[in-house]
């Protein structure tokens, strides 16, 4: 008789909190009862160098619960430092410098932003929250001035589309429009994300 | 709404400034009534009428000196051109003014920057302010014809557009002292190696914001290893994902976090040129 293939382990997601409605609608979606989310705040990024050491706080937090530990940043700024943490505590990360890296796919994102170096990127994420992060975050609504100091290098505002919605599309446009920014749509969907959590399962 | 700070002791003095904001006048006024019949029963004075404006003349040097910082610190621009204007009718030397109004309050927002109370766009109005007092003083200070501390090339690394970092470096370096050429962003190794050869300065500063960019850095260093040239200058490297362990390893001479330690760090290795170079000629 067969024997069942074993379960995987109880698996710990460390993630930014910018990726947690994409995680959580893929282990819905898949049915991976297996693996369990904790987040760190977005706005780390205004700080990166914080990164490294709250990801090793959570690592050894849920060392005490959980068989294995998976850690969903990218690089994320902080210049190689939460590689050398990673390896210290040995736990590995999705690859990628950052989200939209791995949404878009690694080497499609680096020959594109190779190519054109003045893209500002959005996720679905960043869309959403578009006017708190960008516009409030920035300063840009009490001190509409500024908008050139920020922006004036770019060219053009990427969407970096993960599910497909009219809404967020609408929100996106008007967003490279407030910017003074041309407008390009790209749908990635979950790309790396969903081959990490895959190989995962 | 933004109050107008008032630095002085003698008496208490607002300016209310509608930024933008919606504000019901009534709730308004009475905020600001109470506010100042406070302020007034504190310091024993009256209170000044809601609409009369700090007159910066009526300061004395020192009061006037701290008004501007504060309102450097505020981003107020128009306010700092003023203050700037004044000292300067009343005999100050344009250096004097840079330093002890302009760079004095620009370092008090990179101190307040660093312990998170302040944030980048504060910075960058604050920058903007210091921007309008330095634009009437640099023609001046050209005309004293004192000799830059150093000088500087900086640029942005190839495929980088970011420059805010940078911008402020150069503007606090230029606050210092130092000459700057600024190349922009988006520089190749031959955009540096260029005005290397045409302006002969005494630092290389790279910037970098992206964990795919900063590694050109080693590019360009490699490249002045290769032409023989390296030693002729001092290569100092920055960008938020940027570290010293990183500087090392691609053989810069030093990380600079900030606009501030950038600024030390420049008059610490342009000292220590100095004094290698008499060194070689005694």
């Amino acid at each position: 008789m067969a024997t069942a293939a074993p379960p995987p382990p109880r698996t710990l997601l460390i993630a930014c909190g910018a990726l947690a409605r994409e995680v959580l609608a893929l282990v819905a979606l898949n049915g991976w009862s297996h693996l369990e989310l904790t987040c760190l705040p977005a706005k780390l990024h205004n700080r990166p160098e914080r990164i490294p050491a709250a990801v090793r706080r959570k690592i050894r937090a849920g060392r005490r619960t959980h068989e294995r530990i998976l850690v969903l940043y990218g690089d994320c700024g902080t210049g190689g430092l939460l590689d050398a943490v990673l390896a210290e505590e040995g736990v590995e990360r999705i690859q990628g410098p950052h989200c939209y890296a791995f949404f878009r796919g690694i080497d499609a994102f680096l020959a594109e932003a190779d190519a054109e170096p003045g893209c500002f990127y959005l996720t679905d994420y960043l869309v959403r929250h578009f006017d708190r992060l960008v516009i409030e975050g920035l300063g840009l609504d009490r001190h509409p001035e500024l908008l050139p100091l920020y922006f004036g290098n770019y060219t053009r505002l990427v969407y970096l589309a993960q599910t497909p919605d009219a809404g967020l599309e609408r929100k996106a446009k008007a967003a490279a429009l407030r910017l003074g920014l041309a407008f390009e749509q790209r749908t990635t969907g979950y790309g790396g994300l969903d081959d990490f959590l895959r190989r995962a399962s | 709404m933004r109050a107008r700070r008032y630095a002085g002791s003698h008496f208490v003095a607002i300016r209310l400034e509608l930024v933008g904001h919606k504000q019901a006048a009534g709730a308004g006024e009475t905020y600001f009534n109470a506010w100042r019949t406070h302020q007034a029963s504190l310091h024993g004075v009256k209170a000044m009428a809601a609409n009369d404006d700090l007159d910066l003349r009526s300061l004395d040097d020192e009061e006037l000196t701290k008004q501007i910082q504060d309102d450097l610190y505020d981003g107020l621009r128009e306010e700092v051109v003023e203050g700037v204007n004044i000292l300067l009718e009343r005999g100050w030397a344009p250096y004097d003014v840079l330093t002890k109004a302009l760079v004095a309050g620009m370092t008090i927002v990179g101190i307040d920057f660093r312990d998170g109370i302040l944030f980048v766009p504060e910075v960058l109005l604050a920058a903007n302010a210091m921007k309008g007092g330095m634009a009437i003083l640099r023609p001046l200070l050209a005309e004293t014809g004192a000799p830059p501390v150093g000088k500087m090339v900086i640029g942005t690394v190839k495929g980088d557009i970011h420059d805010i970092g940078k911008n402020l470096v150069s503007m606090m370096l230029e606050g210092a002292g130092f000459e700057v050429i600024d190349l922009g962003i988006n520089c190749a190794v031959e955009k540096y190696l260029d005005a290397l050869a045409e302006h002969k300065p005494d630092i290389l500063g790279m910037s970098a914001l992206l964990t795919t960019t900063m590694p050109y850095m080693k590019v360009v260093i490699d490249t002045l290893k290769k032409q023989g040239i390296r030693d002729d200058y001092v290569v100092l490297v920055g960008g938020a994902p940027l570290n010293e362990a990183f500087a090392e390893a691609i053989g810069a001479d030093a990380y600079c976090r900030d606009a501030a330690v950038a600024v030390e760090t420049a008059k610490q290795f342009v000292a220590r040129r100095h004094n290698q170079r008499l060194a070689a000629s005694a």
